[in-house]
């Protein structure tokens, strides 16, 4: 299919994302990329379940331990400022299948801010632990949690800054079927962040405070 | 337009590789990388080996002697290895499935870039201060508490070029899943395309476990973090497995391609289809599964427990099951065939027992209880190197020769490739074959010296007069490449006359977009079936001449790899190391280090912004175009000479 | 023709005898050779596995090689071309089944081995008097030297390791600073000493080092550690049982030996003042040394563990550890002169409990 055909609604394909070659490719090869990222993750979380609440001998396991450490209202805020903006994107696509580029570009934004609200939470709860004397480098247990909720915060700011450029590129060119798969893609990225966030709430902060 | 009768200027030529999308450009510039690495570890052996020529030599001294070790273990798998059989991947698969490139020029290029600037960086470590030296497994207790940079070096070196490995490995998975010519079907896949699809699949698999390890190195050497500090609680183990999560994988990602291109040669060359296509593509995945399952292995006597062990050996063991069936299809093929032996059938044919005396080692290994005497001993040295010198370097060398042509439009000295083979032959076997015994006379592994009077002494001189012989034959083989740039141009389409796949069918030199019109395959071995049905032109098409679409040249890969390659130094020299505060290595302010790491990672964000940002659609080249470019091909082959040896 | 391939026959033969024969090694040193029950094991399993990979090996190498000389393009003819097989599903289910019994046949021993060699269940076991019944061996490794605590005798000492014969002797394996391992090839496999958990591993040894070419078994640490990784060797004394019981005796009755800094002995007062330090000359106590305990040092095989065990070694290797074995710990902690160095050379010779 050309790129430069004008589109409307009408003849605007079913699967925008697949249409081209070059967005199959894309579309395909990002797949196969959450699946590298699944496994990074994967060590990642076997890292911190081996170390978790491991520290010097002289560690104190009442006030540095994941039990006495997490706050579960803050966990669950941010899980639910990050579960959101995943919907919020879905909103996005959906209006991308029907030629909405407006919409496209609104849900993608809202998507942004909760985002950003997420991180915000993310920074706060470091700064606390850093502040109560649990930094990077005050135990292999706080080297763990750090490296593995912070380099989900890593792909969280990647994402956005990744989805913002998007909006702000495409914000003249409007849909076409070069930029559909761009949009696309970022948006698997945003629900893979999420269901990265999703363990990371369970083995993290659930098993940390209830086990 | 004119591709061949166009002169470029030096300057312009090395700016066109600087900037080139082409599979073909990226395929030599891997080629030429991974030759330099090459050359350069083979020469650490060299160095290692005379040390080891006499006990208590002071040829080397015993630092020196571990970073040898560590350098050659590391360049030969990371920088040697893996890029020369990407190099063949590059050239070869998009050719055999039918594609015009690979599914991402850009990320090709970035995958080149990253991995030769992550090289360079760790090369550099030479000459500030001292190479890695402890060990290409670097294990945790002794690499943390390594003085100086080596470590950093390695860590750091690494993470780039691993990063341009992984980049490659997913563009080769999508490439061959959705760029095939109409018709090839999976189930009509050459081997060598299949084997790189199921070594890229590990490597996506295999290589994100090495980044973790190598992050958490890096952090506990340069900013303090305690992952591997037992007296903070941390748990080297976790080196050792994911280390070897990745390590035992990455055996098969060098060896299944050297099986694929073993498959490619053996048929050709007896001039018969491969034997039992279908077991060897299933033998292939179980390899790849299998050798996720198996990584423990190289842990027997770290203590994980009887059961542990148990499990792990039985699973190690299993792989001989499908390997074995790869090497009685090999034979089976050659069986009834009309065996031509040139260059590159001698190579398969050395390889085949070669690689059976390493493989059986292995099953040896396998025996928990018996590897608690041949872990780490020579013995385990002779056995890996029976495998990836046996397997994989004669797999390069002999597709170097086979694959030529298509490549360079030139041919290697056929005489001058005999003659290399049997001195490298005899002078690897020389080399490996009697550290077996030394390791089963009780010689550990990386060991600097020894005493005399052990029993040793005869086996290491003998030795180290096969590895010099190994040596000569490699000088031999690179005179042969030299002497190939003088010889004449080929001009011509199945050099060797008996090939099979798509490649062959292909007229050298190749335009740039490879198939003037997408070819249809109409079954297994496809111009091995236009050939038998008298097709002149080696192929059918699936479409009409038309516009071809291609990728434009970009310079920010290299610009990319650059960013990193900075972000590097300003980590390596990171005051918050535990070797910076020690004062056993060198560091630069808080403001440097972190300014290095911004400024570098900045390069490459902000290259990767600017890609995103302007629209790259490529460009398209018109059929007038394509038949002025056929034309003067034609003209350019009917006036050259038809060189080569037949 | 024949004639020349007749004798090179003879020779590749004679060739491999050779191969053969010197591969057997050092009776001190070699698996190949072992005295345990554990290594006896382990060569047999080595036996049993190069067996059957021999004979596939071969059976492999015939029928390519006689592939490869039936089918050559010389003898087929020039233009032939051969039948394009597909593949033969009898020959892929025999090579699928045959492996598969070959491996089970190597799985049920390897399988018993390994979980009989990690029994360490009767390191626990006591006796009416509750005291342990098995001899339990703790082994420190340390950058290039070994320490070997008993401590159910009380007694410590390094570098040279002391058994009894014919029962079994368990380790506990730990390492102080860098990852090591722990190895005495001709008595059996090799375990790792973490620095972050203790393994456990039993080995036996049934035959007194006495009768060996150099009166005790060569250990090795098998993982790279460091520059002198190469020359971290220890030694083992293998003793029968009333012999070992005398020793630990000898051990123990040195409890308190010290050396004195006002003994008119230069070799003890330097020793005293200048080493005593780090080493450790009583027997009596446990692992944690900072050098070496040097109760036994008289009564040694090797100095620094690889050296030839003479007074001139001795001194030269006081005088720069550095140079025979970089990157140790010994090396500027202390400073003493030639003279002084000869003098504790000659002292430390006089140290035994075995004389």
């Amino acid at each position: 299919m050309d790129l430069n055909t004008k589109f409307t609604p009408q003849n605007w394909p079913e699967h925008a994302e697949q249409a081209t070659m070059e967005g199959k490719n894309k579309f395909v090869g990002f797949w196969i990329f959450l699946a590298c990222e699944v496994v990074l993750f994967a060590s990642l979380f076997a890292t911190y379940l081996a170390l978790k609440d491991s520290g010097p001998a002289s560690m104190d396991l009442t006030k540095y331990s994941a039990k006495a450490l997490y706050e579960l209202p803050l966990a669950f805020a941010m899980t639910m400022l990050l579960l959101t903006s995943s919907l919020t994107s879905v909103y996005a696509m959906y209006h991308m299948k029907n030629f909405n580029f407006k919409g496209v570009q609104t849900w993608m934004g809202i998507t942004v801010i909760l985002g950003i609200g997420f991180l915000c939470l993310e920074i706060y709860e470091f700064y606390h632990y850093v502040h109560i004397g649990f930094g990077y480098t005050h135990s292999a247990y706080s080297s763990a949690f750090f490296t593995l909720v912070g380099t989900h915060g890593l792909h969280v700011i990647i994402g956005l800054v990744w989805i913002s450029s998007l909006i702000f590129r495409n914000m003249k060119r409007g849909l076409n079927l070069y930029n559909a798969p761009k949009y696309f893609i970022a948006s698997l990225y945003w629900h893979f962040i999420d269901v990265v966030w999703v363990f990371i709430f369970t083995v993290v902060y659930l098993m940390g405070v209830l086990g | 337009m004119s591709s061949v009768a166009q002169k470029k200027g030096f300057g312009a030529q090395v700016w066109d590789y600087l900037t080139t999308v082409d599979h073909k450009k990226i395929a030599i510039l891997y080629l030429a990388a991974g030759t330099l690495f090459f050359a350069i570890a083979g020469l650490e052996a060299l160095f290692m080996r005379f040390q080891l020529l006499f006990p208590e030599n002071t040829f080397v001294s015993a630092g020196m002697f571990n970073q040898l070790l560590t350098m050659h273990g590391t360049t030969m798998l990371f920088l040697a290895a893996t890029p020369l059989l990407f190099a063949f991947m590059n050239a070869i698969v998009p050719l055999q499935i039918g594609a015009r490139d690979v599914a991402f020029p850009f990320l090709n290029a970035l995958g080149f870039w990253l991995f030769f600037l992550g090289a360079v960086f760790l090369h550099l470590s030479f000459f500030l201060g001292g190479a890695p030296d402890a060990g290409w497994t670097s294990y945790a207790s002794l690499s943390l508490y390594s003085p100086g940079h080596g470590i950093d070096f390695y860590v750091l070196g690494l993470q780039i070029s691993g990063a341009g490995t992984l980049i490659s490995g997913i563009n080769f998975i999508v490439t061959i899943i959705t760029m095939r010519a109409p018709g090839m079907t999976f189930m009509r896949m050459p081997l060598f395309t299949w084997t790189s699809l199921v070594s890229s699949t590990l490597i996506l698999f295999a290589f994100p476990p090495l980044t973790v390890g190598l992050f958490l190195m890096l952090v506990d050497r340069m900013f303090g973090a305690n992952f591997f500090e037992h007296t903070m609680g941390g748990n080297t183990i976790i080196w050792e497995h994911l280390f070897w999560i990745f390590g035992h994988p990455e055996v098969y990602i060098l060896v299944l391609p050297a099986f694929g291109l073993f498959s490619e040669i053996i048929p050709v060359f007896a001039r018969k289809r491969l034997f039992g296509y279908s077991s060897m593509v299933f033998a292939t995945i179980l390899i790849g599964f299998l050798g996720f399952m198996v990584w423990a292995h190289h842990m027997f006597t770290t203590g994980l427990g009887a059961t542990a062990n148990a499990i792990f050996a039985v699973a190690t063991m299993t792989i001989a099951v499908p390997t074995g069936m790869k090497v009685f299809n090999w034979i089976l093929t050659i069986w009834g065939g009309s065996i031509k032996v040139t260059v590159p059938m001698l190579y398969a044919l050395g390889f085949i027992p070669s690689f059976v005396a390493g493989g059986v080692t292995g099953v040896m290994q396998a025996a928990a209880p018996l590897d608690y005497q041949l872990h780490d001993s020579y013995f385990i040295v002779a056995h890996f190197h029976y495998v990836i010198v046996g397997g994989i370097v004669t797999a390069l060398f002999g597709a170097a020769h086979f694959y030529w042509p298509i490549m360079f439009n030139r041919a290697l000295n056929e005489k001058l490739g005999v003659l290399t083979f049997w001195i490298f032959f005899i002078g690897f076997h020389l080399t490996f074959f009697l550290q077996h015994f030394l390791g089963l006379m009780g010689m550990p592994r990386r060991v600097f010296t020894y005493m005399p009077d052990q029993g040793w002494d005869l086996f290491n001189m003998i030795s180290t007069i096969g590895a010099a012989m190994m040596g000569v034959g490699v000088i031999l083989l690179v005179l042969n490449v030299l002497l190939s740039i003088k010889s004449e141009p080929l001009n011509r389409r199945d050099y060797w006359g008996d090939g099979r796949s798509l490649e062959w069918a292909l007229e050298t030199p190749l335009p740039f977009y490879n198939f003037k019109q997408t070819p249809l395959v109409r079954g297994y071995d496809p111009y091995w079936i236009e050939k038998q049905e008298g097709n002149k032109e080696g192929m059918v098409y699936a479409e009409p001449l038309g516009d071809i679409h291609m990728p434009n040249n970009s310079i920010l890969p290299l610009i990319m790899s650059i960013g990193t390659f900075i972000a590097a130094f300003g980590a390596l020299y990171s005051p918050w190391g535990k070797q910076a505060l020690a004062g056993t290595a060198e560091s630069v302010s808080p403001a440097l280090s972190v300014g290095l790491i911004v400024v570098g990672l900045g390069i490459t964000v902000g290259s990767m912004i600017t890609r995103s940002l302007k629209d790259d659609l490529g460009y398209h080249v018109h059929v007038a175009e394509v038949e002025a470019i056929e034309k003067d091909l034609a003209q350019f082959r009917a006036a050259g000479k038809k060189g080569g040896n037949n | 023709m024949m004639k020349g391939l007749k004798k090179w026959r003879l020779f590749s033969l004679l060739a491999v005898m050779t191969v053969f024969l010197a591969a057997c090694g050092e009776e001190h040193l070699s698996t190949l050779r072992p005295s345990g029950a554990v290594g006896k094991e382990q060569l047999n399993l080595l036996l049993l596995t190069t067996i059957i990979m021999t004979v596939v090996t071969i059976i492999v190498s015939v029928i390519y090689l006689l592939a490869f000389v039936k089918f050559r393009r010389s003898r087929v003819g020039e233009n032939v071309i051969p039948k394009q097989v597909e593949g033969s599903h009898t020959l892929e289910v025999i090579w699928t089944v045959i492996p598969i019994i070959l491996l089970i046949i190597i799985s049920v021993p390897v399988l018993i081995s390994t979980y009989k060699f990690a029994d360490v269940a009767a390191m626990e076991e006591v006796d009416e008097n509750g005291e342990k019944t098995a001899l339990t061996v703790n082994v420190t490794a340390k950058l290039y030297w070994w320490e070997f605590e008993y401590p159910n005798q009380g007694i410590v000492t390094a570098q040279e390791l002391v058994v009894p014969t014919d029962e079994k002797v368990y380790f506990n394996l730990i390492a102080a600073d860098v990852k090591h391992s722990f190895w005495i090839p001709a008595v059996g496999g090799k375990m790792d000493t973490n620095v972050d958990n203790l393994n456990k591993f039993y080995l036996e040894f049934d035959k007194t080092s006495e009768g060996l070419k150099e009166g005790v078994f060569f250990g090795k640490c098998a993982e790279l550690c460091g520059p002198s990784h190469a020359l971290m060797d220890f030694k083992v004394k293998a003793l029968d049982r009333p012999a070992f019981d005398a020793w630990v005796a000898a051990m123990k009755a040195t409890e308190g030996q010290t050396a004195s800094a006002d003994s008119t002995d230069l070799g003890e007062a330097t020793f005293a003042n200048s080493c005593l330090g780090c080493h450790a000359i009583s027997g009596v106590g446990v692992s944690g040394g900072m050098g070496p305990n040097l109760t036994t040092f008289g009564d040694r095989n090797r100095v620094a563990g690889f050296l030839e065990h003479t007074t001139e070694k001795t001194a030269a290797w006081i005088n720069d550890p550095e140079y025979y074995k970089p990157g140790n710990l010994m090396t500027g902690k202390y400073n003493v002169s030639e003279e002084e160095a000869q003098a504790i050379a000659e002292y430390l010779m006089t140290l035994s409990v075995e004389k």
